[in-house]
């Protein structure tokens, strides 16, 4: 990620990586996840669920930042991210003191 | 209208001796009865009802709202029942007929609440300030759709205090909006109302559930065939709508379940029409003719029936308290047992069509009819009194 | 199969039996939504049930109201207290609710011809009242759940079931109408800005008084398909070219025209006394020492008042 300035906690955070979630049988394929991901993790299976519609996969999981886009748009609450607790921080939170 | 005095520790029942109006009596009785929300909007002859709420609510702890039309007034009132309050609305014909598809969404979602109709002539805007009988059918059957109703007729100003208690707890016992079918002369006459002590008015209250909240279902009823209520904001996270709906209170569109949501609906006050059903008879054994009549042409019919007995004619009143459901197996009775059933009303034929339903032939039926604006000439009356008992 | 699996494909996570996180919220034995694919009404309802959950009222005290239409199916889905009224009459339902219950925070989530034409007198009377209650208004400017009719909030020139030629009626403006008739909290996003719609949609639920959110939402199936405009996500690409933030914008300029600039935001908030307020104390001062302010609601059995 490039940054327009360089965060005072760089040093031990990094932007927050999420894990995507999917429910595919819920989907209805309608693409807004996939559209407005700012990352482009997601594109669309080739596989069909089990209504017909192509559901969202995730391509590039590293790239998430558990922004949450996704789980706002989506209307049939099919999808949604969660941040990954392994890559928000380097070092324990009480390498600085408050 | 008495004020009650600073003095007065309680200003929601009046208790004593007064001379009211129908529109004033039919105010206090809503009041006594605990009604505490009251949306409305002003039409003649209904008006003075909620003029008198108007001044007594802020009195007596309740909320009132003037809305725009009748349309949200019916509206209002059902949501002010699922938020937990006793409620009313008044109209007139015109109003009435705004009122009529949320009297069903009423009827569908088992709304308890009262509606007054101080009945004018009609159709259309008609006769503003003059008395007609005309919505009774509409009473029964305005709303679209199967369902049974209940509705009152009052007599008297007396009546009009008394069966508005009866109307709010049909309401609740039943969970239905509870028709009033009063009239311009009733509504307008003035006679002296005594108002009981606040123990003694029988006062019914909401049917709440009480059993454990995960087990709640908003439409599973008892053996009465009526279920228990919750109001919103108490976490039972109810779903209430006008769609066919199943026990849980879930659209389910179909005719399996159509059928088992209408015919509870109708069941609950066709099985318990004898508990609902209301006649105040006079000299009915042994008479050859019976006057059946409600509202203010109960009171022209006495004056006839008097005239009558003068002539040595044996006749008796049937008076129809409750007008819905309608009395039909004690009509059936009394046909098989007078020479016939005279009915005074002020429409063309309205509740004489029940009548004759009723009576099956099994002896004369006979309508007086009115066009409205005025109420019977007691000698017409008197003359079918006459004609039935050849 | 689960329902609840995840990732068919290579390199995503796979993630088994989770729920997602509005479940709790949702009647999920109702769930999938009758809304057609694309439709944009779940993705307003998936940030309602955000929203609720970041107001400051508690869970108990939300209550939804809804009319007549796809949008008035909303209710149906949310697990709090949940009214599906009749055509029209949403508001004065909720007003009702509101007055008889003050403890509760109603929010009325019906459609554009539900709330502007059928109930638009209603509508405006709520505002003019500033009655404490919010309104999620979702405009797909026709009347969709009946196959596609031209409504009061029509762009001049698209076409209907009603208007085969191209609507030639003048639409509504709603902020301008809402404003000028006293609402005191007033904004527009499309279904496409869901966090602005998140933010001011708690804005709005924290607000005392009328607050009114209109959305402009995609309905595919029958005003896109009528118009070749394609498919929901072809339209969240005409909000995302055509939509231009502007807080605090006059109402006056707010209007949409067919495939026009669409002007979202924040565009009137302002403090006012509500309905509740200015009762209580008119008749606090005129009735005096005899006032009784209204005695709430009946005690149900567990005595929560
Ligand atoms: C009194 C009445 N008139 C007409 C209808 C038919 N009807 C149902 S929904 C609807 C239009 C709904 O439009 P809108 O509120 O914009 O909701 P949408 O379906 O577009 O979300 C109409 C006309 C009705 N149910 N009741
Ligand atoms: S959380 Fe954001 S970055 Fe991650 S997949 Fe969803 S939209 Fe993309
Ligand atoms: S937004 Fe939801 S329904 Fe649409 S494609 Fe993505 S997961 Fe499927
Ligand atoms: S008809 Fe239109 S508004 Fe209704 S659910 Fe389908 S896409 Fe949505
Ligand atoms: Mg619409």
């Amino acid at each position: 990620m490039k940054y327009w300035r360089r965060p005072l906690d760089a040093d031990h955070c990094r932007s927050p990586h999420g894990i995507v979630h999917i429910i595919i049988n819920r989907c209805k394929g309608c693409g807004f996840c996939i559209n407005y991901c700012p990352k482009q993790v997601l594109e669309f299976s080739r596989h069909f669920n089990r209504k017909g519609y192509h559901p969202p996969v995730v391509v590039k999981p590293e790239a998430c930042v558990d922004c949450g886009l996704c789980g706002a748009i989506c209307p049939e609450f099919a999808i949604w991210s969660t941040p990954n607790p392994e890559c928000i921080l380097d070092e324990p939170a009480e390498a600085k003191p408050a | 209208m008495s004020r009650p005095k600073p003095s007065q520790p309680d200003a929601t029942v009046l208790t004593g001796a007064h001379y009211l109006d129908g529109d004033e009596a039919c105010a206090e009785g809503a009041i006594a009865a605990g009604c505490r929300f009251f949306a409305g909007y002003p039409i003649t002859p209904s008006t003075e009802i909620a003029e008198r709420i108007a001044s007594r609510f802020p009195l007596v702890g309740g909320t009132f709202i003037q809305m725009e039309d009748e349309l949200a007034s019916m509206a209002a009132i059902l949501g002010g029942a699922w938020g937990g309050a006793k409620a009313m609305t008044v109209t007139s014909g015109p109003g009435f007929s705004l009122m009529m598809e949320n009297i069903g969404l009423g009827i569908m979602t088992e709304t308890p609440c009262v509606v007054v109709n101080v009945q004018r002539g009609g159709p259309s805007t008609g006769l503003p300030t003059l008395t007609g009988q005309q919505d009774m059918m509409q009473a029964r059957w305005g709303s679209h759709g199967d369902y049974e109703v209940i509705a009152l007729s009052p007599s008297s100003p007396q009546e009009c205090f008394d069966l508005t208690i009866t109307a709010f707890g049909l309401s609740e016992r039943y969970r239905l909006p509870v028709l009033f079918m009063m009239d311009e002369c009733v509504g307008h006459m003035t006679e002296k109302v005594v108002i009981p002590p606040a123990e003694d008015i029988p006062v019914i209250e909401r049917r709440w559930y009480r059993g454990p909240k995960e087990s709640y279902l908003p439409y599973q009823a008892g053996p009465d065939k009526v279920p228990d209520m919750v109001r919103a904001g108490d976490d039972y996270r109810i779903h209430i709508t006008g769609l066919t709906h199943d026990e849980r209170g879930y659209p389910v569109i179909n005719a399996a379940c159509q059928s088992v949501c209408v015919s509870r609906l109708v069941d609950k006050i066709r099985d318990n029409a004898g508990d609902i059903v209301i006649t105040d008879e006079e000299a009915v054994d042994g008479a050859d003719v019976v006057v059946v009549s409600y509202g203010i042409s109960y009171r022209v019919a006495t004056r006839a029936i008097a005239l009558a007995r003068a002539e040595g004619i044996k006749v008796g009143s049937v008076r129809l308290v409750t007008v819905w459901p309608f009395p039909e197996a004690r009509i059936a009775e009394l046909s098989r047992k007078v020479k016939a059933l005279v009915m005074p009303e002020i429409n063309l034929g309205q509740m004489y069509r029940e009548l004759q339903r009723a009576a099956a032939g099994n002896c004369r039926t006979l309508l007086i009819p009115h066009c409205g604006g005025w109420v019977h000439d007691p000698n017409d009356v008197l003359a079918a009194i006459r004609e039935g008992a050849k | 199969m689960s329902e609840l699996l995840t990732t068919p494909a290579p390199g995503g996570p796979v993630v088994e039996e989770e729920r997602h996180p509005h479940e709790p919220f949702l009647r999920m034995d109702r769930i999938p939504h009758i809304w057609c694919s694309t439709c944009g009404l779940g993705t307003v309802l998936n940030c309602y049930i955000t929203a609720i959950q970041r107001s400051s009222v508690p869970r108990a005290d939300h209550t939804i109201v809804s009319g007549i239409g796809c949008t008035g199916r909303a209710a149906g889905y949310v697990k709090i207290d949940s009214f599906h009224t009749t055509h029209g009459r949403a508001l004065p339902f909720a007003t009702g609710l509101k007055l008889a219950n003050p403890r509760l925070k109603v929010t009325v989530f019906s459609g554009d011809g539900d709330l502007v034409a059928i109930g638009g007198n209603h509508l405006i009377h709520a505002a003019r009242r500033n009655m404490d209650m919010t309104v999620i208004c979702v405009n797909n400017f026709n009347y969709a759940m009946t196959g596609g009719q031209f409504g009061p909030t029509t762009p001049e020139g698209a076409k209907l079931t009603t208007a085969p030629y191209g609507s030639y009626e003048h639409p509504f403006n709603i902020p301008f109408l809402v404003d000028s008739c006293g609402a005191t909290y007033v904004a527009r996003w499309t279904s496409l800005h869901v966090r602005e719609m998140i933010e001011t949609l708690v804005e709005a639920l924290n607000h005392r008084g009328f607050s009114f959110v209109e959305v402009i939402s995609p309905c595919p199936t029958v005003y896109a398909r009528r118009n070749r405009l394609g498919t929901g996500l072809d339209l969240l690409k005409y909000y995302h070219d055509s939509a231009e933030v502007r807080h605090g914008a006059d109402t006056r300029d707010v209007d949409i025209s067919f495939k026009g600039r669409i002007i979202v935001g924040r565009f009137v908030q302002r403090c006012k006394p509500t309905y509740l307020d200015t009762m209580d104390a008119a008749l606090g001062r005129s009735v005096g020492k005899e006032f009784v302010c209204y005695e709430g609601p009946m005690q149900a059995s567990d005595g929560r008042s």
